[in-house]
């Protein structure tokens, strides 16, 4: 079906519209091949998160293709509940179940959709908590973590489906700025151990460390895409320079 | 006034078989309670099924439970009950009216037509609940779901249902206190409840003042027990920070 193999994600052209007049996304086209991590970066209200919201259609489109290692997501033949089995999502705002337990939240995907049996959901839980450095809290209650704890198991929520890729909206935007870090470091180990990434994110920290690719988006356009040393030592338009300026030096932007 | 109290009445003789007038306190309480929960049940399935279609994508189900909601809503009980008694078993099959007119006892009819009265009419209220305690979370508590490849029917079973209900024990109570209060318009139909039994103690011994004062404290005592246990229930159910998660 799909003509590039190693495309994990593309975009073909893709526009979206709220209402009549606001045109949020325009001419998207844009692929992220397997194993790679790109960011998108830009100001607020560019576009960012309905872009990475209509991967896995929580913003449907209205025009152009979105293809998913091979499966055009936006086909009406699409079991769209099929695909998101394989994309992994990240809220800013975490989102886990909050009358469920840690190991709950992680568990009742693979045990409802994967039909794994509990005591393999739990286990292979147990091993995500590990990974993500929680192991200890596997009972306790999303309200009883700290906002960096909770978004950790929610990344270790998202992995336990055994997604092709994650998507990461603005996961370190909610946070307090000493909770930033344990979060940005699980996402690098998991950019190193092979996982096809797409962040949207403000933290140029990780961006110039960990992304293969930096995508500048503006008024829902892409008007810059670059490796990280590029964009940020060499930014081309002038919309991403200035971009850079506030981002990287608030207080003289 | 010159009321002669006799609180002595109770545990005086019927005259029907060896029951003192006492008793029949406690079978219209027992009645009272049967009713009210079995009316209960009724409004707690449909309502349940009812509110989650109201928050439903689409327009059809959702309309459907609006009108529903509309209907019972708009109604006095008293008029529905009475429609329920008169009017609706003449419209049902000959059979099932027939059954309900002549096989069974009079009593047991009265009792299934409140039943299904009460349940039908709490079931709108119990919808709204239902309704609003769904739209009181957080819409990424949904998305989360969704993007983990759970289907609609497991986002709600697992997800919005079960918060749902966690956030609205308090109105539900009412209601469940509502439906044992309401249960009472069943003497209207003959059917010995506990205000059926008080009337018709009055009627056999003309103690009015105590046979209302006990009547009024049996409903008293019940409800605030029942107000009290679903206080334990909600404080059992309480999941830490359960609405305090924001996000889309």
């Amino acid at each position: 079906m799909n003509s590039d193999n190693s495309a994990m994600i593309r975009f073909n052209q893709v526009n979206k519209w709220y209402g009549r007049d606001h045109h949020v996304l325009k001419n998207i086209s844009l692929e992220v091949k397997q194993g790679e991590v790109v960011v998108v970066c830009g100001p607020s209200g560019s576009g960012k998160s309905t872009l990475i919201r209509t991967i896995n259609q929580l913003e449907p489109v209205n025009d152009g293709e979105i293809w998913v290692d091979g499966v055009q997501v936006n086909h009406p033949r699409t079991n769209i509940n099929r695909l998101r089995e394989e994309v992994g999502f990240v809220f800013q705002h975490f989102n886990l179940y909050p009358h469920l337990s840690v190991l709950q939240n992680i568990t009742l995907a693979p045990v409802k959709v994967r039909k794994m049996s509990q005591a393999d959901a739990d286990q292979r839980g147990m091993e995500l908590l590990e990974r993500v450095g929680l192991s200890n809290k596997r009972d306790a209650y999303p309200s009883q973590l700290s906002g960096g704890q909770q978004q950790r198991v929610a990344i270790a929520r998202g992995l336990a489906m055994q997604p092709k890729v994650m998507l990461f909206d603005e996961p370190t935007s909610a946070l307090d700025p000493e909770m930033i870090g344990e979060v940005l470091k699980v996402m690098q180990n998991l950019a190193e151990s092979g996982m096809t990434m797409m962040v949207v994110t403000h933290e140029m920290g990780f961006a110039r460390e960990v992304a293969d690719r930096v995508v500048f988006l503006d008024h829902g356009e892409i008007l810059e895409q670059a490796a990280p040393a590029q964009f940020f030592n060499n930014p081309q338009c002038d919309r991403a320079q200035q971009f850079l300026r506030q981002v990287l030096a608030p207080m003289h932007g | 006034m010159n009321y002669h109290w006799d609180w002595g009445v109770f545990f005086r003789s019927t005259g029907v078989g060896h029951e003192i007038y006492l008793d029949w306190f406690f079978s219209g309480l027992a009645m009272t309670l049967g009713l009210a929960l079995a009316g209960w049940i009724i409004a707690l399935v449909l309502g349940t099924v009812l509110g989650v279609m109201r928050t439903l994508p689409g327009k059809v189900l959702p309309r459907i439970a609006g009108a529903y909601v509309d209907l019972f809503r708009n109604v006095p009980l008293l008029v529905q009950l009475f429609i329920w008694y008169y009017v609706i078993p003449d419209w049902l099959p000959d059979a099932i009216g027939n059954w309900l007119k002549q096989d069974i006892s009079p009593t047991t009819n009265a009792f299934i037509t409140v039943m299904v009265c009460l349940g039908l009419f709490t079931a709108a209220r119990v919808c709204e609940q239902v309704r609003t305690g769904i739209q009181a979370l957080p819409r990424g508590q949904a998305n989360a779901g969704y993007a983990l490849g759970l289907n609609i029917v497991q986002v709600y079973r697992h997800i919005v249902v079960p918060q749902a209900f966690r956030i609205i024990i308090p109105p539900l109570t009412s209601e469940f206190l509502n439906i044992i209060k309401n249960s009472s318009v069943a003497s209207l139909v003959a059917l010995p409840e506990l205000l059926g039994q008080t009337k018709q103690l009055v009627d056999f011994s003309a103690a009015q003042f105590e046979a209302y004062t006990v009547g009024t404290l049996i409903y008293f005592v019940v409800n605030i027990a029942l107000m009290f246990f679903m206080r334990w229930v909600e404080k059992r159910l309480r999941v830490p920070g359960l609405i305090a998660l924001g996000g889309k």
